[in-house]
C-alpha cells in the first residue's frame, strides 16, 4: 500500500478513535486504559514477522523476544480487564 | 499445510499484499474499535472486550498464515513454528498470573508495567526490521531501506524507547520503590529540549545514512529521554502520565504499523494514541492544569509545601465520635459518601459498602460521588468501589452529582481532601484555584473522615471544610472508623 493511502486510515482511525473515546463512561476509564494496552500489543504482527523471517538471526531473536513481550501484554491485559468488568454490578431490586 | 506455500508466496510486504490478509487486519481493526465501543456501557462493556479478544485471534493466526517461518527448500520450519508458540504460551502463562494476582489498587503500577511492555516490544520490532528489512518488505535487493520506512522506524523506535523507560520510572513512583517527590535536575529543561532535538535531527539524518550508529544513537537517546521527562513528575500527577503513556504506546503501535503497511496496526494505535490523549486531557482538567505544566513537572514538591506551611493558624474544629456519625447519618434522608485514594490505602471500601447498606436498611439514600481525579489512574476509584461490590448505578461523576450536595443531609467524605477544598473556588493564591470540585460544603452536615489533624493533601493546602460550622471532623483510620459506625449502626436496635 501507498503512503498517502496508509495515511488516509490512519488520519480517519483518529477521528474514530476521537469520537469513541469520548463516549466511553468515565467509570470505565480504568479498563478502558488496560483493553488498549492490551490492543496496542497487535505490535506482536510486526514481532511474529521478525521472529519467522530467515536471514538474521539476532533480528529472529529480537523478534522472538517482542512475541513473548506482546503476549504478556495481550493476555495479561484482556484478562486483568475481563476480571474488572466482571466487577460492574447493577443495583439488585 | 498445503495452503501455507500460496500464502507465503503472496504476502511480500508493500509490494504484494495478500488481498484476504489485508481484509482479515481490516476486520480485527473494526473488532478493536467495536471493543472500545463497548465501553460506553458496562452492560455493553463484556462483550466489547470478547471483541477486543476476537480482532487479536484474527490479526495472530493471519501473520502466523502468511509468515510461517519457512525452510530453505519452501516448507514449512516446523521448530521455528514452535519456538514462535512456545513465546506466545510463556508470554499468556506470565500475562494471565499477572492479571489474576493483582490487587484492584495496584491497578495503575499494572497498567505502567503492561505500557513499558508495549514500548519496549515497539524498540524490538523496529530493531529486527532494521537488522533484517529484506523480510518486512521495507529494502530494495541492495539492501537499502525504503527513505518513508526509514522515517517511520525512526519514530517507531524513539516513541517505543521513550514508552519504554518513561513507564519504567512511572511504575516505580507508583509502586512506591522510588519517591513520588520530584527530582529536579538542574537545567532539566535545556537538557530534555536539547535530546529531543537531538534525536529529531538524526532520524531525519537517519533518511541520509542508514549506519547503526545512527539507528543506536537514537534509540540510546530515545531511553534517556524517555527517563528524564518523567523523573521530574510528582505523585500527584501520575494520572496523567499514565494516560500519556497510555497514548504513547499507541503512537508506537502505529508507527511500526505504517513501516509494515498494516492496518490493524494502524487503526490501533490511532485508537490507543487519542484514548490516551483524551484521557490526558480529562486528568489535566479535572486539576486545572495545564498539559504543558504538568510535564515540565516539580508538581507537589518543596514549593507547594513551603507556600501552605508558613501560615498555619490554629482554627477551631469539632471532634465527632463512630456512635454521633451512625446517629447523623442514620437520621439522615440523603447521604453523599466521597471517597478519595485514602479510603483505598485503608482497604476501608468493603467497610464503606456494609456502612451503605446498613443506611440502606434504614431506608436512607445512598450515593458515591466521585471526581475524575480520585484514585491514582482514570476511573480507579470506580473500580475500587465496584470489586467491594457497590452498584455502578450509585456511583456518579462530578457533573452529574455536584447540584445535589444542597439537598444532601450528610455528605461523608472519607479519604479525599484536595477534590473538596473550596480554596479552589475562592482563594486565587491558592495552588489547587480553578480546580474543579465537590461542593461538599452545600451539604447540611459534613462528616470528614481524616486520620489526623495535621496532614494535608497532595496539594499541600489546608482545607476551610474542616473549620465550618455543620463540619464533624471523624479522625482516625478510614477503615477502623467506617466498621465502627457499621456496628454502631447494627447495635442501635432499629
Amino acid at each position: 500500500m501507498d503512503f498517502i493511502a496508509i495515511f488516509s486510515i490512519f488520519v480517519l482511525a483518529c477521528f474514530v478513535g476521537y469520537f469513541v473515546v469520548w463516549s466511553v463512561t468515565p467509570a470505565l476509564h480504568t479498563p478502558l486504559m488496560s483493553v488498549t494496552n492490551a490492543i496496542s500489543s497487535v505490535i506482536i504482527v510486526g514481532a511474529l514477522i521478525a521472529s519467522a523471517a530467515a536471514g538474521s538471526a539476532s533480528s529472529k531473536w529480537l523478534g522472538l523476544a517482542a512475541v513473548v513481550m506482546a503476549s504478556i501484554n495481550i493476555f495479561g491485559g484482556f484478562a486483568v480487564t475481563e476480571r474488572m468488568l466482571a466487577m460492574y454490578k447493577k443495583k439488585e431490586r | 499445510m498445503d495452503f501455507q506455500p500460496i500464502l507465503a508466496a503472496a504476502a511480500g510486504g508493500h509490494g504484494a499484499v495478500n488481498p484476504w490478509a489485508a481484509i482479515a487486519y481490516l476486520v480485527s481493526g473494526i473488532l478493536f474499535i467495536l471493543a472500545l465501543r463497548g465501553l460506553s456501557s458496562p452492560a455493553s462493556s463484556r462483550r466489547g472486550n470478547r471483541y477486543g479478544m476476537a480482532g487479536m485471534t484474527i490479526a495472530v493466526v493471519t501473520t502466523l498464515l502468511t509468515h510461517a517461518p519457512v525452510t530453505v527448500d519452501g516448507g514449512v520450519d516446523s521448530i521455528g513454528l514452535v519456538e514462535i508458540l512456545v513465546a506466545i504460551g510463556i508470554g499468556a502463562v506470565i500475562g494471565i498470573v499477572m492479571a489474576r494476582k493483582i490487587a484492584m489498587t495496584a491497578m495503575p503500577q499494572l497498567v505502567a508495567a503492561f505500557h513499558s511492555l508495549v514500548g519496549l516490544a515497539a524498540v524490538a520490532v523496529a530493531a529486527a526490521a532494521y537488522l533484517n528489512p529484506q523480510a518486512f518488505g521495507i529494502a530494495d535487493a541492495a539492501g537499502q531501506i525504503f527513505t518513508v520506512s526509514r522515517v517511520e522506524m525512526g519514530l517507531g523506535i524513539a516513541i517505543g524507547a521513550i514508552t519504554f523507560s518513561g513507564s519504567v520510572i512511572a511504575f516505580l513512583k507508583l509502586n512506591g520503590n522510588m519517591s513520588g517527590a520530584p527530582i529536579m535536575l538542574p537545567g532539566r529543561h535545556v537538557i530534555n529540549l536539547g535530546t529531543l532535538a537531538a534525536i529529531i535531527g538524526l532520524v531525519a539524518y537517519f533518511t541520509f545514512d542508514q549506519s547503526p550508529w545512527v539507528f543506536w544513537t537514537v534509540t540510546g537517546l530515545s531511553f534517556l529521554i524517555g527517563f528524564l521527562l518523567i523523573i521530574p513528575i510528582g505523585g500527584a500527577d501520575m494520572p496523567v502520565v499514565v494516560s500519556m503513556l497510555n497514548s504513547y504506546s499507541g503512537w508506537a503501535a502505529a508507527a511500526m504499523g505504517f513501516t509494515l503497511g498494516n492496518t490493524a496496526m494502524i487503526i490501533t494505535g490511532a485508537l490507543v494514541g487519542s484514548s490516551g490523549a483524551i484521557l490526558s486531557y480529562i486528568m489535566c482538567r479535572a486539576m486545572n492544569r495545564s498539559f504543558i505544566s504538568v510535564i515540565a513537572g516539580g508538581f507537589g514538591g518543596d514549593d507547594a509545601a513551603a507556600g501552605a506551611g508558613g501560615t498555619k493558624e490554629q482554627r477551631p474544629w469539632k471532634p465527632g465520635s463512630a456512635d454521633d456519625a451512625a446517629f447523623l447519618m442514620s437520621q439522615a434522608e440523603n447521604v453523599i459518601i466521597v471517597p478519595g485514594y485514602g479510603m483505598a490505602v485503608a482497604q476501608a471500601q468493603h467497610a464503606l459498602r456494609e456502612m451503605a447498606d446498613q443506611l440502606k436498611k434504614e431506608g436512607v439514600n445512598v450515593k458515591y460521588a466521585i471526581h475524575p481525579v480520585a484514585g491514582r489512574m482514570p476511573g480507579h476509584m470506580n473500580v475500587l468501589l465496584a470489586e467491594a461490590n457497590v452498584p455502578y448505578d450509585e456511583v456518579f461523576e462530578l457533573e452529574d452529582i455536584n447540584g445535589e450536595f444542597a439537598q444532601a443531609d450528610v455528605a461523608f467524605v472519607i479519604g479525599a481532601n484536595d477534590v473538596t477544598n473550596p480554596a479552589a473556588k475562592t482563594d486565587k493564591t491558592s495552588p489547587i484555584y480553578g480546580m474543579p470540585i465537590l461542593d461538599v460544603a452545600n451539604a447540611k452536615t459534613v462528616l470528614f473522615v481524616k486520620r489526623s489533624m495535621g496532614g494535608v493533601g497532595y496539594a499541600g493546602v489546608d482545607n476551610d471544610v474542616f473549620y465550618m460550622d455543620q463540619t464533624m471532623m471523624l479522625l482516625g483510620d478510614a477503615k477502623k472508623m467506617a466498621d465502627d459506625i457499621v456496628k454502631a449502626l447494627s447495635g442501635s436496635g432499629h
